[in-house]
């Protein structure tokens, strides 16, 4: 109990006294996410769209599939990047592995499945009558698919915010294919495991108590967007 | 109808939804600036109908032509098709944003200019008495308000065609006489061609030129308001447009254009062309009925005593069905049955003129 507290304490006096290289691991893990967020989203919101207002052959299928993966293993997204990137792999040339590169493009594959299938699930719910109306005042289908986006842009932020929430807490893809190299590929989630394997309790529970604040101040902002 | 060329056409226009025949054979024409309305009972096919006017839904049969030109198929005509008309959906939903924004939709996808939308704006907000509304949030407002902004957003777009689904269905008494006003309003300033969809005859006979009875997923008869509503062509149409003594015969003799008809046990004597031996339906509206006493009070040619077998009051009026040998119904006020002291059982002479009945002939 003593060392929750001490972490607790530490946690405070980490973030009070802007340890630089907190600042620097916090730093880091919100701007990893962040991208790999954004990215996603721009992947994932034209192909949740797509998906939804065409009707093609295994449409259900192709939901039930991407509905799966929203629990698919950090590290099984890992170990695919890890043989996409390895020098071996068909990626190899690039030499991303173990470096930024890497762990954004694992975590846009881990939540692309994530913001496509809630965008999906967002745009079955706004009223059909919506799209009729949008129609019949002489929309072309790009600019009804618009209004719909618009329509449903709070169940579609929710979908954001669960994305979010997926990138920054994961550590065995940023493990796995960043390599938790000190100053470069460290993260809060990698940090933690480091020190915890290493005995150093009290800066692991600090930086899990900075990485639940960050996770905290970004669902805050986004809910407040929500509510508008 | 005018020879000029009609804004809507429709040949042969079916549709065709889960298996079943939801429309069949709708042959329809709508001249420009006319003010046509859609009559049936719920179900009977209306919302099909104006989507596949709208061109929202693809028929399953048959063509749709939009001030002479075949828009059926092409995507890109369609589109530009649809942008000449507006449809106030039956239950109009609004977009969760500003009143302002909801109405300049329709003008933005049309590519007008912030200005311009700004200056037409003022103008329909105005109309539609949402002024002092622009700025709030369309989902706060009540089922009239939400109407009105359903139709400010129709006509901010200066539709050649306005469609109608129900305009005033689900709406309280004061909102309804408030949208009835709304539509007069653009009748008389826009001179916009107007296609309503409603299931209240009233609605229709004071807001349209001409009506179509649709039934059953067909039009069954258009025409003039009291033509339709006075002479219906089938039995269906007759039970349909309010009339409550329909009584199957035989006509048993015609003398110029007067023909008596047989029916159970009674003779009843009518305006019409039809010939001895056919079957006919007779139909007296029961308003046309008159009650008396004795027999001599009237001058009308069909006079049959029977028995009062019920008496329904409904504010001044007062609705007495008649057991005389067929089942009568006569619709009286108030103030008469009081006088007469009509009551069940009473014994009563109910009359109505030949020219009264209107007769049809059996399919």
């Amino acid at each position: 109990m003593t060392e929750l507290w001490d972490g607790f304490t530490k946690a405070i006096e980490l973030i009070v006294s802007l340890d630089p290289e907190v600042m620097q691991i916090a730093g880091r893990s919100l701007a990893f996410a962040a991208t790999s967020c954004v990215i996603a989203a721009l992947i994932s919101l034209p192909l949740g769209s797509i998906i939804h207002f065409n009707n093609f052959f295994g449409k259900r299928l192709l939901i039930n599939v991407i509905q799966t993966l929203y629990s698919v293993p950090t590290v099984a997204v890992g170990l695919f990047v890890y043989v996409l990137l390895s020098r071996s792999g068909p990626l190899g040339g690039l030499g991303f592995l173990f470096s930024p590169p890497a762990i954004i493009i694992g975590q846009v594959l881990l939540v692309i499945p994530i913001i496509t299938g809630l965008t999906i699930t967002a745009l079955s719910g706004v009223d059909r009558t919506v799209t009729d109306t949008a129609i019949s005042l002489g929309a072309s289908r790009f600019q009804a698919a618009t209004l719909l986006t618009r329509e449903a842009r709070f169940a579609i932020l929710a979908g954001l915010i669960m994305g979010f929430g997926r990138v920054i807490s994961e550590v065995g893809l940023s493990l796995m294919v960043g390599g938790n190299i000190s100053g470069f590929t460290r993260t809060l989630t990698t940090a933690i495991s480091l020190e915890t394997s290493k005995g150093e309790l009290e800066l692991a529970l600090a930086l899990g108590i900075i990485l639940i604040a960050i996770a905290l101040v970004v669902n805050i902002t986004l809910n407040r967007l929500q509510q508008r | 109808m005018s020879n000029a060329q009609p804004i809507i056409k429709t040949t042969d226009l079916g549709q065709r939804l889960n298996g079943r025949d939801v429309l069949r054979n709708i042959n329809l024409r709508i001249d420009r600036g006319e003010v046509f309305a859609l009559i049936g009972p719920t179900g009977s096919g209306k919302t099909t109908l104006l989507r596949l006017l709208d061109l929202i839904d693809s028929p399953s049969q048959g063509k749709v032509y939009f001030d002479g030109t075949d828009v059926t198929e092409s995507v890109r005509q369609r589109l530009e098709t649809r942008r000449r008309m507006a449809f106030v959906l039956q239950k109009p939903v609004v977009f969760n944003t500003s009143v302002y924004e909801n109405i300049a939709y329709g003008l933005k996808w049309r590519g007008m200019s912030r200005d311009n939308i700004r200056s037409r704006l003022d103008e329909v907000l105005e109309m539609v008495d949402l002024a002092d509304f622009r700025k709030r949030n369309a989902r706060m407002l009540s089922g009239g308000e939400v109407q009105r902004v359903a139709i400010a957003r129709a006509i901010a777009t200066e539709p050649e065609v306005l469609l109608l689904d129900e305009p005033t269905a689900n709406l309280d008494p004061v909102s309804t006489a408030k949208i009835e006003e709304l539509i007069t309003n653009i009748i008389q300033r826009y001179h916009t061609t107007i296609v309503m969809a409603t299931h209240d005859m009233s609605q229709g006979q004071r807001l349209a030129d001409r009506v179509g009875m649709l039934l059953d997923g067909e039009i069954l008869q258009t025409g003039d308001w009291r033509e339709v509503f006075n002479t219906p062509q089938s039995r269906e149409m007759a039970n349909f447009v309010g009339v409550e003594n329909i009584i199957d015969g035989v006509v048993q003799s015609s003398e110029n254009n007067v023909v008596t008809i047989g029916t159970d046990d009674s003779v009843i004597e009518a305006v019409s062309d039809c010939a001895a031996g056919e079957q006919v339906h007779a139909c007296i509206r029961s308003e046309e009925v008159t009650l008396a006493l004795s027999r001599h009070s009237t001058s009308a040619r069909n006079t049959f005593s029977g028995e009062i077998a019920r008496i329904i009051t409904t504010g001044p009026v007062a609705r007495v069905e008649i057991d005389c040998g067929f089942r009568l119904v006569a619709l009286v006020t108030k103030r008469s049955v009081e006088e007469m002291a009509l009551e069940t059982g009473k014994q009563v002479y109910a009359s109505f003129k030949a020219t009264a009945v209107h007769v049809i002939r059996q399919d």
